[in-house]
């Protein structure tokens, strides 16, 4: 294949994924829709060792309507979640048709739109790893349409045509250092959404139907999102403080430069260990601790497109600008 | 009557609410090192890196702080006063992570012992009512209590459990495991110290300077020959290594298709070095990400641009000028800027200064010329002219970037536009007024090369992969304790079973129902 079938082989997979991902927030959107009107079922909101935590609990009984919605329901989330990782799959494909469109073949990430395009990959993969093992049905349609509206944004907004990386880029420790960060990126991003359905759900609402009141409990919520977390931090600790320094100081000659990237790269570390922190500290478990994690992930989010707004002195050239051609000290 | 002696003073001469001397450090160590006030101080350390960020600071970026300081001068010496400038050397940026670090030393080292204490103790008896625990079960079952309780404790031995066992009337097993979670969280924490120490050495030892190298010249490692130079506040001048670099070639390799045309794929300087005097000459190809290694000091290629060939003769036809002329890039099609200053010329000193286009292109559009492209393919340097005093004896430094134009004024024709030299590689051009000639003899390249030492990389490197290593302990083994109590009653023989997570991130109500699985599937065979 030449490199400009593979590059419209990459867009058409961006297209295909969205499509289906599209086809699975409807299914879960239908899958929750049908389970509004049934009540929780009375044995989900126990406490107890035998409960499923994480777990849709549905109320069984000798109610025929009632059984009828429930297998619908089943069936709808089962179809969402087999339709996630179809589209999981066809991005993969995007991504990959992307490195080998360039020439040199490369890794998909030297500007904002291949970033972004592996970093809501990233999250669904990561979801789709997690979905049984954190019980994470309940984040199906808040995932998906984040994923669906990340890719739209990249298509329509920050599409660039495939070029090669500057040579600056050209190192094995970028692959290594842009690959920590992305799956650090979508397990804080995981962890975050948990955090803001812990703050939703612990505010206590009595409505026993809707999908808040079919959440996990706050106490499983918070241990999803700390795992999740706990899972990022060392991830993002091997991206910003070994892997970038290491590469900064072969390719800028100095490990650490507080360039604004590393800054709030630095911030966004030190606010998840504050964050790790809170959870065990009497008075910021819980609440606070969940607005830290929040505060976390809008730090990352910030860091990855905002900050190339604001500053121009970057030197992590993928966020636009012409690569500094000599800097002037 | 015995006597007893305090050293105490009288405690009632105080007013309530008092404290004495001891008792505020006490007080203050206790404030300081708590989880509280570690945490806050993390929150303000992120807060305070924030403004580094968004001004722009003279130690990443010097030339651009200088134009945002020329932008505004009313903000700058408010700036300049709070460190705006400088925020990571700053002394209220320094103040909270030096705060942070006592609060970490004073957190985590007195709890050393208590670690140690806890890491060679047995798992502590069993309580007396296991059912209290948030996660526990309990059931009934045919088999005798000694059986149930050997059970358990074959089943918690092979899940690498710590165990305690009671023989007395009240039969318990008692197991424990994740000891080193808090060696990790220990490991982790000393090695943040670590690491800045590391950091520490770098910026007060080290320095990093840089230089621009016609291709073709040599470099000999001393104070002298740098263009730039920003030592640590510790370094010291014989701690250079007494080398010599000569850059021979260089080579460019440029996209002329595809989206990114008109950018350089690579660029390669061909470098011969001896180690000192005495050494043999090596080679080596400096490329970026490629740096050369010399003793502790590292040489990288960060930049690269052209140097036109000008040659000035003054009025009484004396070559006063001649040289390849540093001219700074502009943007990615190296239209370049730079200046000349012939300051021995006769009648009157003369000051050249303008662009030069790789590739030069005539815009219609705005009347000016403008680099197409960034290789040789046309060039062209285009050059105002200025007389009279460069003010170069003045004794101030003077960048070699730029003229003084306050006592040179500009050449101007009859019609009072400004007098330019254009000129293409070869030509020559007489300017009026008997001042002399200028040519253009040819284009040469430059590199900018940064040179630095970095003492304590390794210890910082070792420091962060230490103190991942410490968080994978920290974060992933999870300690708790688990519970088996096994009692005859009236049913049968009652097991209890409990467990306790020490970390607030594990699941025990699946370890509880786990063991109570493997427990009852030995029960059934
Ligand atoms: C440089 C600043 C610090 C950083 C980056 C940092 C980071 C961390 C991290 C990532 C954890 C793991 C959290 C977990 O296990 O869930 C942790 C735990 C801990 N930190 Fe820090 N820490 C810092 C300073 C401090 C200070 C000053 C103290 C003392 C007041 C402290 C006390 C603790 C304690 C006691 C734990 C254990 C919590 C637990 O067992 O879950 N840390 N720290």
């Amino acid at each position: 294949m030449t490199d400009a079938s593979w590059e419209t082989l990459s867009n058409q997979a961006v297209a295909a994924a969205g499509l289906v991902y599209f086809l699975a927030l409807i299914a879960h959107l239908i899958e929750w829709s049908s389970l509004r009107t049934l009540p929780v079922a009375a044995g989900s909101e126990r406490q107890s060792s035998v409960d499923i935590p994480g777990g849709i609990a549905v109320a069984t009984g000798p109610d025929e309507a009632g059984e009828a919605k429930r297998r619908r329901t089943e069936l709808f989330g089962r179809l969402g979640f087999l339709l996630t990782c179809l589209a999981v799959a066809i991005q993969f494909v995007a991504l990959l048709a992307r490195g080998m469109a360039a020439d040199p073949n490369r890794v998909p990430w030297g500007n904002m739109y291949e970033f972004t395009l592996a970093g809501s990959f990233v999250v669904a993969l990561i979801y789709v790893a997690l979905y049984h093992r954190l019980k994470l049905a309940w984040m199906a349609p808040i995932v998906v349409a984040f994923v669906l509206t990340v890719l739209m944004v990249a298509a329509i907004w920050l599409y660039a045509p495939v070029a090669p990386l500057t040579e600056a880029l050209t190192s094995y420790w970028l692959v290594i250092h842009v690959v920590s960060a992305i799956i650090a990126t979508g397990a804080f991003t995981l962890g975050g959404i948990t955090s803001a359905m812990f703050l939703v759900k612990s505010r206590g609402s009595e409505r026993t139907t809707g999908y808040v009141a079919r959440l996990p409990q706050p106490e499983v919520l918070d241990r999803v999102s700390y795992r999740l977390h706990a899972f990022g931090f060392p991830v993002w600790t091997f991206a910003v403080l070994i892997t970038g320094p290491i590469w900064a100081h072969q390719a800028w000659s100095s490990y650490w430069n507080w360039d604004p990237k590393e800054v709030w790269a630095f911030i966004t570390w030190v606010v998840y260990a504050a964050y790790l922190h809170a959870r065990t500290t009497a008075g910021w478990k819980g609440r606070n601790a969940a607005i830290l994690a929040l505060v976390g992930m809008a730090t990352l989010w910030f860091n990855f497109i905002g900050i190339n707004y604001f500053s121009t002195t970057s030197q992590h050239s993928y966020a636009g600008g012409a690569p500094a051609v000599v800097q002037q000290r | 009557m015995s006597t007893s002696l305090s050293t105490r003073p009288p405690e009632d001469d105080r007013k309530p609410g008092e404290l004495g001397f001891g008792e505020l450090l006490r007080w203050i160590w206790r404030q300081v090192t708590s989880m509280r006030t570690a945490l806050i101080l993390l929150l303000l350390l992120a807060l305070a890196a924030i403004p580094g960020s968004v001004i722009p600071q003279s130690g990443v970026d010097a030339l651009k702080t200088s134009n945002w300081q020329a932008d505004h001068p009313e903000l700058t010496p408010i700036y300049e006063k709070l460190s705006l400038f400088s925020v990571y050397d700053s002394p209220w940026f320094s103040a909270i992570y030096l705060l942070l670090m006592l609060s970490l030393v004073g957190c985590i080292v007195p709890r050393t012992w208590h670690y140690w204490r806890g890491i060679r103790a047995k798992p502590p008896a069993a309580p007396r009512n296991l059912t209290r625990l948030p996660d526990h079960a309990a059931y009934h079952s045919t088999e005798d209590p000694d059986v149930l309780l050997e059970r358990a404790r074959a089943a918690l031995g092979k899940r690498r459990y710590r165990l305690t066992v009671s023989d007395g009337p009240d039969k318990w097993v008692s197991a424990e495991r994740g000891y080193l979670r808090e060696v990790g969280n220990l490991l982790f924490h000393l090695s943040v110290l670590v690491v800045l120490v590391g950091f520490a050495i770098g910026s007060l030892l080290g320095y990093k300077g840089g230089v621009i190298l016609v291709v073709g010249n040599g470099f000999s490692n001393t104070l002298t020959q740098y263009d730039d130079f920003d030592p640590g506040s510790l370094f010291g001048a014989d701690d250079m290594e007494p080398f010599f670099l000569t850059v021979d070639d260089f080579d460019i390799d440029w996209l002329t298709e595809g989206a990114a045309a008109g950018q350089a794929r690579g660029f390669v300087a061909h470098t011969t070095y001896q180690e000192s005097l005495d050494s043999p000459e090596e080679e080596y190809d400096l490329k970026v990400n490629h740096p050369l290694t010399i003793g502790n000091t590292d040489v990288f290629l960060i930049g690269h641009g052209y140097a036109p060939v000008i040659t000035v003769k003054d009025g009484n036809g004396d070559v006063v000028y001649s040289g390849p002329t540093i001219f700074l890039p502009l943007d990615q099609t190296f239209q370049s800027i730079g200046v000349v200053k012939a300051n021995t010329a006769e009648p009157t000193q003369i000051g050249l200064e303008g662009e030069f286009y790789p590739t030069a292109a005539f815009s219609d559009h705005t009347g000016t010329y403008f680099s197409a492209f960034g290789d040789l393919g046309n060039p062209m340097i285009s050059m105002l002219v200025y007389t009279g005093d460069l003010n170069m004896d003045a004794g101030v430094p003077q960048s070699v970037y730029s003229l003084d134009k306050s006592d040179a004024p500009m050449l101007r024709k009859k019609n009072g536009a400004p007098y330019r030299v254009d000129l293409q590689p070869g030509e020559e051009v007489t300017l009026p007024n008997g001042l002399g000639t200028v040519s253009f003899d040819g284009v040469e390249r430059w590199t900018k090369l940064q040179i630095s030492q970095t003492p304590g990389k390794w210890i910082a490197l070792a420091g962060v992969v230490l103190a991942l290593i410490g968080l994978l302990g920290s974060l992933f083994i999870r300690p708790r304790r688990v519970w088996v109590r096994a009692r005859r009653d009236e049913h049968g023989t009652l097991v209890e079973v409990a467990a306790l997570d020490r970390s607030g991130g594990g699941d025990t109500a699946a370890v509880v129902d786990e063991l109570v699985a493997a427990l009852q599937r030995e029960d059934k065979a």
